[in-house]
């Protein structure tokens, strides 16, 4: 062997109730480089990391670390053996300064702060690998990207020479991914070694010397960058069976994902645009202001609509008043002023009721803390905003046997994965979680859908029977405002695209017109 | 169908001592312990427990004893359960049923000239009402204001406390009752019927048991169900169109309410009278009893029972063996920390 590996994972298993998350995994990390580590959810990747950053301690299976075998008891022994990792919820107390946050249990100096010191020692560190940000500003006046740079220096400060990145370019615009990508490079030519686990092969060929793909736990392929392609590593993680399906060049999900799905939404709104006088406005949002959970403007002055038999995309990096937008037109948040129309009834003051009694379907961002309720089963969850009508309640009686036939239903429909409807939600996957909830939703034929990021952290099959799903719906005439960070997901469903900066529109992209690098621009505030 | 049937009675059966085991295996640790305990204070444990078994259940007297102990801790536990199940951390159960015995015994005392059967039940409503303003106001402060219902409802515990004694020397003492802090006796005719003659088992026994039906389709009906999804998550409430707001307060009273029924049980049923300390302790007890429970009101029935026997035990435990009564609160401390330790093991465990 030339150079000495820095971590090897040797024959790693790890056994969940019910699933073998890890099966005799090997994996060889090499100091100055950049691993690519793919999979679909579910496939262990995560887990895999979590073993090597002590957060799971394996069944079987040694780590050795700089040639020496290493106990990684809890995240506390990884970063002593020079092991970091950023997690995709960032771990950091907002009202600190960046300052105060990295040197937050370390056990060095006195019983006095020493911030000054501190402060310049995050300064060089972040001069040296090209991580811009400024030590004393707090973390809640930080964007995503900053936080998450704040979070890889804190790892730097402690020491890492391997950096574990889970999902890293998720919540950030294609600019701040780029930065990302050339303070990666940096680090790993100064020696580092970084996991970069990834859904998006474009940035995974972009970034990485080194992959490895894992697929049900074991590791299926593992190659030099160089010497492979995406159609190859694409296969490699769906499996066989999609695998067959024409892979197109540009856009990962969709060349993968749905092929057959996909090009079949892209021809159902030329069929739409045939019988334009058909289309009447389901939502009609006018100059709406919002203001987010501190109380400042998230949403400045947004106008739109979206009519029947369309999906219109809302574009934006997180935290650009999408979020608070959702809630205003879905009763969860109050407006300041402005106006909402569903169909020709003012919106305005709804309350989250009022949008269930007439029958707007909302799926949620965040499935497991607001769609759904992991610790009850799946027939209680999918009665979760009717359960108070019949045929699901009568004279304030549960009708269980009611219940449970109409959870059977939405499974065997929407072909939810499940040990049955008295199965807790909470052991279903993502997808099935996803599925569940577009099920519940969509079971009363809403006329209008607001779905934001509905593919969020699902893989690329789950991710494509939600477009089938939606492409479906809109074929059935409803009106979807389709909101999402994910520019293929927009590109390939919606009829028109918007893209939403600082609470605004900042632009109105046609189908045909819209291409990602115009969308990106948008994105970032720069008007074409 | 008749297939479908034995395979949900065989999980149901396979549930039910899921559940049962550990409470079982707390209970015999926490029993275990005290005995160390009375070992190492040179007792002889065996001697002390059998006292207790004794006192609990040696003869037919005694175990209608423990009867009549059960019936508060029971309603009580259904009480703070529903609560529980609505993450609202209710620990002011006392308070709420001392009130409830005040409003209860005060409507006994005013409305005399009413008819027996008008009165008794207009008592009742009293108890109920006592019980679901207190607790109601530790639930709107909740609701409206986000105060902690930790402090307020063991706030309100005091209030309610000296309330009490403040009535039973003041106002409502009773003026021929040479100076003890007490109000005048109910009339004879609203004492509930006794059901065992000889013995103070009377019909607040059966309230008790009725309201464990009674909780059971509670959970089924689509309030409870309500209850419980605001409980799982505020959010997921909200995002599911219902009013936090007043499901919390809903549950508020509901729960202070039957701890007021339990109150009010205590007059009519034993007491016969309002006096200061009615319910000293029986809050945590309550709650003790609602975890070892799993907040399931046939669980609760079993712990009840249980705790209601180490009690009526412990007191003749204390007067026969020299025992003191203190080892039933290190039993129940034990059990309590056991139950947390447990959660807390199986919440690490799921994260």
């Amino acid at each position: 062997m030339a150079t000495e590996l820095t971590v090897r994972m040797v024959g790693i298993t790890k056994k969940f109730p019910g699933v073998l998350a890890n099966d005799h995994i090997d994996l060889d990390l090499h100091p100055s480089e950049v691993h690519g580590l793919l999979g679909e959810n579910g496939a262990g990747k995560t887990t895999l990391m979590n073993i090597l950053f002590g957060l799971y301690r394996p069944d079987d299976g040694q780590i050795i670390v700089d040639g020496q075998e290493a106990f990684l008891r809890s995240p506390a022994d990884a970063i002593a053996r020079g092991i970091g990792m950023v997690h995709q919820h960032f771990r950091l107390v907002r009202p600190f300064t960046v300052t105060e946050n990295i040197i937050l249990g370390l056990k060095e100096g006195g019983a006095l702060l020493d911030l000054r010191t501190a402060g310049a020692r995050v300064a060089a560190v972040s001069e040296k690998y090209g991580l811009k940000v400024d030590p004393y500003a707090r973390v809640q006046e930080l964007s995503v990207g900053e936080q998450q740079r704040v979070e890889i220096l804190n790892s730097l400060v402690r020491g890492a020479k391997v950096l574990i990145l889970d999902e890293p370019t998720a919540v950030l615009t294609p600019q701040e991914a780029d930065e990302l990508a050339g303070a990666l490079r940096e680090m790993a030519k100064q020696g580092k070694t970084i996991v970069f686990i990834s859904h998006k092969l474009d940035e995974v060929f972009k970034v990485t010397d080194r992959l490895t793909v894992v697929r049900s736990g074991k590791v299926v392929f593992e190659s030099l960058t160089s010497e492979t392609d995406k159609k190859q590593v694409a296969r490699e993680m769906i499996g066989s069976d999609i695998a067959r399906l024409k892979i197109g060049e540009t856009s990962t999900i969709m060349a993968v994902a749905g092929a057959a799905s996909l090009s079949e939404a892209r021809e159902k709104p030329a069929a739409a645009a045939d019988q334009p006088a058909r289309a009447v406005d389901v939502l009609r949002v006018h100059d709406l202001h919002v203001r987010d959970d501190r109380g400042l403007p998230a949403v400045r002055g947004l106008g739109f609509s979206v009519h029947t038999g369309e999906i219109v995309g809302i574009a934006g990096v997180d935290g650009n008043g999408q979020r608070e937008m959702v809630e205003a037109i879905t009763g969860l948040r109050l407006i300041e002023s402005g106006q909402v129309q569903i169909k020709d009834e003012d919106a305005t003051r709804w309350t989250s009721t009022d949008y269930i009694e007439h029958n707007v379907a909302y799926i949620t961002d965040d499935r497991q803390n607001e769609g759904l309720i992991l610790g009850f089963n799946l027939a209680r969850n999918a009665i979760l905003k009717r359960f108070a009508h019949p045929p699901f309640s009568r004279h304030g009686l549960l009708d269980m046997p009611a219940i449970d036939r109409f959870a059977e239903t939405l499974i065997g429909t929407f072909n939810i994965k499940a040990f049955g409807v008295h199965a807790s939600v909470g052991t279903l996957s993502g997808g099935n979680q996803q599925k569940l909830i577009l099920a519940r939703e969509l079971s009363t034929k809403p006329p209008l859908i607001i779905a934001n990021k509905p593919t969020h952290g699902l893989d690329i099959g789950a991710a494509a029977s939600i477009y089938q799903i939606l492409a479906d719906e809109r074929g059935r005439g409803a009106a979807i405002l389709l909101i999402s960070a994910d520019l293929d997901e927009l590109l390939a469903l919606s009829n028109r695209i918007l893209v939403m900066y600082e609470g605004r529109i900042m632009g109105e992209l046609p189908k045909g017109q819209a291409d990602p690098e115009q969308i990106g621009m948008l994105m970032a505030g720069t008007p074409l | 169908m008749a297939l479908e049937t034995t395979h949900d009675n065989k999980t149901n059966l396979k549930r039910a001592w899921d559940q049962l085991f550990p409470a079982l295996i707390s209970i015999v640790i926490a029993v275990i312990i005290g005995g160390l305990l009375l070992v190492a204070n040179g007792r002889d444990p065996l001697a002390a427990y059998l006292s207790l078994w004794q006192g609990a259940f040696g003869s037919f007297g005694r175990f209608t004893e423990t009867l009549v102990k059960t019936t508060p801790f029971l309603i009580l536990a259904i009480s703070v359960s529903l609560s529980f199940r609505c993450q609202l951390w209710n620990i002011g159960a006392e308070g709420q049923l001392m009130v409830g015995a005040i409003l209860s015994t005060w409507v006994a005392l005013t409305f005399v000239s009413l008819p027996v059967y008008l009165l008794l039940p207009l008592t009742f409503v009293g108890g109920f009402l006592g019980g679901a303003i207190w607790s109601g106001i530790a639930g709107a402060l909740k609701a409206y204001l986000n105060a902690n219902e930790v402090i307020t409802t063991s706030m309100l515990n005091y209030i309610a406390f000296y309330l009490t004694a403040y009535l039973v020397n003041g106002p409502m003492k009773d003026p021929q009752g040479f100076n003890f802090p007490q109000s005048p006796l109910i009339e004879s005719a609203l004492q509930l019927p006794i059901l065992v003659h000889g013995t103070r088992l009377n019909a607040g026994f059966l309230v008790a048991l009725l309201l464990v039906p009674a909780a059971i389709i509670f959970w089924r009906s689509s309030a409870g169900f309500r209850t419980e999804v605001v409980g799982a998550s505020r959010r997921v409430a909200k995002y599911a169109g219902l009013n936090v707001v007043s499901t919390i307060v809903f549950v508020s009273i509901l729960t202070g309410g039957l701890a007021g029924i339990a109150g009010w049980g205590e007059i009519f049923g034993i007491q016969d009278r309002l006096i200061q300390n009615i319910a000293t302790g029986w809050g945590s007890l309550a709650i003790v009893i609602a975890l070892l429970g799993e907040l399931h009101p046939l669980g609760m029935v079993v712990a009840a029972f249980l705790f209601a026997s180490m009690v009526v035990g412990g007191d003749a435990m204390q007067r026969n063996a020299g025992v003191p009564f203190a080892l039933v609160d290190v039993i129940q401390g034990i059990v309590i920390l056991l139950i947390l330790a447990r959660s807390y093991f199986f919440a690490r465990r799921a994260a």
